[in-house]
């Protein structure tokens, strides 16, 4: 079981949250217009990394913030946590 | 019985408290303190079970948890438990025991003519054996299997005891109470750490309870006492025995069971059997110790043959002799210390070492001891069936190749020592990548991944001095780490006999010939002969080599067979046993009951069980409940003796005509507050939110990204910048986590707050012609006319001094209303509307009700919505805005999306207005189409229309939109039925919607 850093909550043990994929996906503006492909590669096509990977978790028994994670897929290494506002580095 | 093989004054049991057993049927007496397993060989039974495969008699092999053959079913206070190690289980009195694997009896086996038959089971014998003909393996094989080749046989009773969970941090935890482990938590403790010490078995001190050392002037075992007893004292230590710490998993989480009341007749009152204990500790000290590893020789399965480290134990800490006439097979100097033990107390044995001339203080004192010694000699066989009689010996040749004269000596066991084996399974569960040790033949170890550090003798350092030291100084330095405490506790001055190198010697070659059985795995059974057979069938990876000869496969999880096994394969392949690599070791490091694991997880507590505040009420009614979700809703008041069908109908039908009510209190809300919630509202439902008047609702449907629907429900805006949501009761909690998601991820430029509010309202829906007389003279004071409170009107009234919340909408598709009052309020809510409803013939209404009536209006819910229908699907396509953007509208332009043929709901009717229509039924266009009969769409939700008083059904087919009028047939091959029907509109009452808005 993962032990998360909530950046609002400090460490917490992975069955507080739950998962909410790719931390690096962003979702097209509103109202503009958008080939299918990029669509598409937003809604459904997602890279299965081997290694680091910024992912997101939504502290859903705690301060119910989605968080951003960064965390190594084959070891569940985490290297760094941050809140929804934070821009990945 | 008498205790025939007990010493007198030896052993760490309770003399005064003699306990009484039953193994087999048959009463034996032993004290408190044995194990089952010491307390039958003090009996002088060594016969306990079958093996595996061959059903040849198996006796005791080891003391502990590295037991291959001691396998029992235990009854313990009217329950049985498989698979119970008997060198694990303790005495207490009454226990009771079978052998497993032996039918119909321990002594006459019918199995064990398989032994005779081994020719037809070599290695890979379930995929070669049971292959073929197909139509054999039910009638013949699987039955075959499952009475001859089972373990134990698990309870299907329900389990009485109670398990618990707990979790828990600290700084150290340290597995195995050895000196190792006693010697670091003794120096965490002292220096400030929060320290954990597990020890697997009853006792605490590991080898120091059978070793003869002097650590500061004490025995081992009086140094360990004082240790632990000093540890007990510490408010920053927890010291627990009976606990296997078995699991190392991500981010230093170990899980450990402890072993509360097994050892009891009966569990305490109040009182947990195991407890599952998670860890999360900030470092973790692994010192559990090392396993002896056997030498391999022809029958060397035959009981009265085991490890000699277990011998040592029956007698130190039991005082039980497994024989009277042993004999010792050693290729190194840990076999002395049996046979000394042996020797002072009145016991001659014998010495087989197959080192030809080697030389230490242990050594000497044998040969002080005058016991017979003989070097350069092997055992060759084990004689005896049922228990080792004597022994083929023979001298070999320097390069382990050649037996000499094959003589024979009487013996009645023989102990085997070939070195002793690292317990690395926690190392190697954290992620370390383990490294040969060519010194001691085994794996070790390698870098630490997590934070762990192996100690002593899992580390593979045999030397209790080196051991102690580089204990206390790793106790030290990890608690000075997290604690900053410098606090050092002295070391103790360590007397111990020195030895000499072992011999890398591990498998007695096979006699000219003779083609004994030597087997490597000794529960699964897998011999010498069954390996190199995968290995010329061209095996390579261990890992394959394991899984077709079963090799460590077994509950054992091959604790003393790994090794042999990888020395045999690397002296076939000719590759040093570091490139054959082991297998991958995986938790739990030993069997883990399921009880433990599922914890309190059972029956009720298996999930929450949520009740509305109106429970007691339809409970006094009569009401028959079903979950929803985690709630429990009345799914109809049952009257008299009428069913589902019948009650569901009364219901509806009172709908129809008067008036109904029904808890709605478990529909998902959500309050949402602030400047921009009109924004947001506008962005998440398909529909369009910024023009919605305060004081009105609305009715939307959300979408997922990918275009699909993903909940619906009605929103009302209470004041300026609060709007009242609800979702359905299945989609409560995604549909508040996605809200979320899209405030603090998405736009967090919006201004706007939400959160659930549940529980906060209990929910009753008034649905009927007689809603609104009924509503008046509930909120008299109130103007709830058509003028008043029009359809999607919402207002706040006083509910006889409640604060109410009066919404009109409507589920049922009759005039209807819902009323909120604070939870508290529940109760009082229900019963006056109840109370003053009696005038209008008011019945409360349950689920079942609730769905015919949604259902005959067309009203579209969550078997409709059920994760793979658009909105055009189900109809819903009016609520799409084509002037702003939402959430999955770009989806929505998908080819498949917008199809002309594409699925829509329609309704459906039988053709002789009689047969109910099974749900999940398939549409198709002919019943006698020949097979795969294509499928035109299915049938959602069916019900007994009340107002037509005919089977109605909804249904999601292909073309909907063009089908009305058609005819078409129901299949369902689950209920063997083909139905006539005829495809109609969805809205099968009040299709223009006058009702609602009356
Ligand atoms: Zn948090």
């Amino acid at each position: 079981m993962l032990h998360i850093k909530c950046p609002h909550c400090g460490m917490r043990s992975q069955n507080e949250f739950s998962y909410g994929g790719d931390a690096t996906i962003k979702r097209p503006e509103l109202g503009k217009e958008i080939s299918d492909q990029d669509w598409d590669n937003f809604v459904y096509n997602r890279k299965s990394l081997k290694g680091k990977h910024w992912e997101l978790w939504q502290h859903i028994s705690g301060c119910r913030q989605w968080i951003k994670v960064e965390r190594d897929t084959a070891t569940h290494e985490i290297f760094n946590t941050l809140k929804a506002t934070e821009d990945i580095s | 019985m008498t205790q025939s093989f007990r010493l007198e004054n030896v052993g760490l049991i309770n003399r005064k408290n003699k306990i009484s057993f039953k193994f087999n049927g048959k009463t034996y007496y032993g004290f408190e303190g044995d194990t089952l397993a010491s307390a039958l060989l003090a009996n002088g039974v060594h016969l306990i079970g079958r093996s595996f495969k061959y059903h040849r008699p198996r006796g005791f092999f080891g003391a502990g948890v590295d037991e291959p053959y001691a396998i029992v079913q235990l009854y313990r206070n009217g329950e049985t438990e498989p698979n119970v190690k008997a060198t694990e289980q303790e005495l207490f009195e009454g226990l009771e025991a079978t052998s497993v694997n032996c039918w119909p009896s321990v002594n006459f086996d019918i199995g064990a003519i398989n032994n005779f038959l081994k020719i037809f089971l070599p290695a890979g014998f379930y995929y070669k054996t049971f292959m073929w003909p197909k139509s054999f393996w039910y009638k013949v094989y699987e039955p075959f299997i499952r009475k001859a080749a089972g373990l134990g046989v698990a309870s299907i009773k329900h389990d009485k005891e109670r398990y618990e969970h707990k979790y828990e941090y600290c700084d150290l935890l340290i597995a195995g109470s050895g000196p190792s482990g006693l010697a670091s938590a003794y120096a965490a403790a002292k220096n400030g750490a929060r320290v954990i010490l597990a020890e697997d078995k009853a006792r605490f001190g590991g080898t120091l309870l059978t070793s003869e050392v002097n650590i500061g002037n004490k025995s081992g075992k009086e140094w360990a006492d004082g240790v632990i007893s000093e540890l007990k004292e510490m408010p920053n230590v927890t010291v627990k025995n009976r606990s296997q710490v078995f699991g190392y998993y991500d981010h230093n989480m170990l899980v450990m069971s402890e072993r509360i009341s097994d050892h009891l007749s009966k569990t305490k009152k109040f009182h947990p059997k195991q407890r599952l204990w998670y860890i999360r500790a900030k470092e973790v000290l692994i010192s559990s110790g090392s396993i002896e590893r056997p030498i391999v020789f022809g029958n060397n399965d035959t009981p009265g043959v085991m490890l000699s480290s277990a011998a040592k134990e029956y007698l130190k800490v039991y005082g039980v002799l497994v024989g009277k006439n042993p004999l010792i097979f050693t290729n190194n100097d840990s076999g002395y210390e049996t046979a000394i033990e042996f020797k002072k107390n009145g016991i001659n044995p014998a010495i087989l070492d197959s080192r030809k001339d080697p030389h230490s203080e242990i050594i000497e004192e044998a040969k002080n001891l005058k016991i017979d010694i003989k070097f350069s000699y092997v055992v060759v066989a084990a004689k005896g069936y049922k228990k080792v009689k004597s022994a083929d010996i023979a001298k070999i040749s320097d390069n382990k190749e050649q037996l000499g004269k094959i003589e024979n000596i009487k013996c009645d066991c023989i102990c085997v020592s070939g070195f002793w084996t690292p317990t690395i399974h926690l190392a190697s569960q954290s992620g370390n990548k383990t490294k040969f040790n060519e010194d001691i033949d085994a794996f070790v170890p390698g870098t630490s991944k997590q934070k762990e550090k192996t100690l002593g003798a899992a580390n593979g350092v045999y030397n209790l001095d080196e051991t102690l030291k580089s204990s206390f100084e790793a106790g030290h330095e990890l608690s000075k780490k997290i604690t900053n405490n410098d606090n050092k506790v002295s070391f103790p001055n360590v007397v111990e006999k020195k030895s000499t190198s072992h011999d890398k010697f591990w498998c007695v070659p096979l006699p000219d010939g003779k083609n004994y059985k030597r087997f490597l795995d000794f529960q699964n059974d897998v011999a010498v002969s069954d390996v190199e057979i995968a290995l010329k069938e061209g095996y390579r990876s261990i890992e394959h080599v394991k899984r077709y000869t079963t090799l460590g496969m077994a509950t054992d999880q091959g604790k003393t067979s790994n090794l042999n096994g990888l020395q045999l394969v690397s002296k076939i392949e000719n590759k040093v046993v570091p490139n054959v690599g082991h297998t991958t070791f995986r938790p739990p490091y030993t069997p883990v009951s399921i009880g433990a694991i599922v914890g309190r997880e059972v029956g009720k507590h298996s999930k929450p069980t949520r009740k509305s505040p109106m429970h007691l009420w339809h409970k006094k009614n009569n009401a028959v409940f079903i979950d929803a979700g985690v709630w429990l809703r009345p799914r109809y008041y049952k009257q008299g003796d009428e069913n589902l069908f019948e009650g569901s109908k009364r219901e509806a039908k009172n709908v129809r005509t008067n008036v109904g009510v029904c808890d709605v209190t478990t529909l998902g809300k959500i309050d949402i507050k602030g400047p921009d919630a009109a924004e947001l509202l506008n962005r998440v439902y398909t529909n369009a939110w910024l023009k919605l008047p305060v004081g009105k609702a609305r009715y939307g449907v959300m979408l997922r990204e990918d275009g699909i629907v993903m909940d619906d429900g009605t929103t009302t805006r209470i004041s300026e910048n609060h709007y009242h949501m609800t979702t359905t009761t299945a989609q409560a909690a995604n549909v508040l986590s996605h809200l979320e998601y899209y405030l603090q991820l998405v736009w967090p430029e919006l201004n706007v707050n939400v959160v659930s509010t549940t529980e906060q309202w209990a929910g009753a829906a008034i649905a009927g012609p007689k809603s609104r007389e009924l509503l008046q003279k509930l909120f008299p004071n109130f103007d709830v006319s058509n003028e008043g409170l029009p359809f999607m009107g919402y207002i706040e009234g006083d509910l006889f001094g409640v604060k109410a919340r009066i919404f009109r909408i409507s589920f049922s598709g009759e005039l209807a209303y819902e009323v909120n009052v604070e939870s508290d309020n529940g109760n009082f809510m229900w019963e006056k509307i109840i109370e003053v409803g009696q005038e209008f013939k008011i019945q409360p209404y349950g689920t079942e009700a609730l769905s015919v009536l949604r259902i005959e209006m067309g009203h579209v819910a969550g078997s409709e919505l059920d994760g793979r229908t658009i909105p055009y699907d189900n109809s819903l396509e009016g609520l799409l805005s084509k002037k702003k953007d939402f959430i999955g509208k770009r989806s929505l332009t998908r080819k498949a999306f917008t199809a002309e043929d594409r699925q829509k709901v329609v309704g459906v009717v039988p053709l002789d207005k009689k047969t109910s229509i099974p749900e999940g039924s398939h549409l198709v266009k002919d019943s006698n189409a020949p097979l795969p009969n294509p499928k035109l769409g299915y049938i959602s939700a069916s019900c007994w229309s009340v107002e037509h008083d005919n089977p109605f059904s909804l249904a999601i087919l292909k073309d909907g939109k063009n089908m009305i009028g058609k005819k078409l047939f129901v299949m369902s091959p689950l209920k063997n039925k083909i139905i006539p029907v005829e495809i109609v509109s969805s809205h099968y009452v009040d299709p223009k919607g006058e009702r609602v808005r009356s």
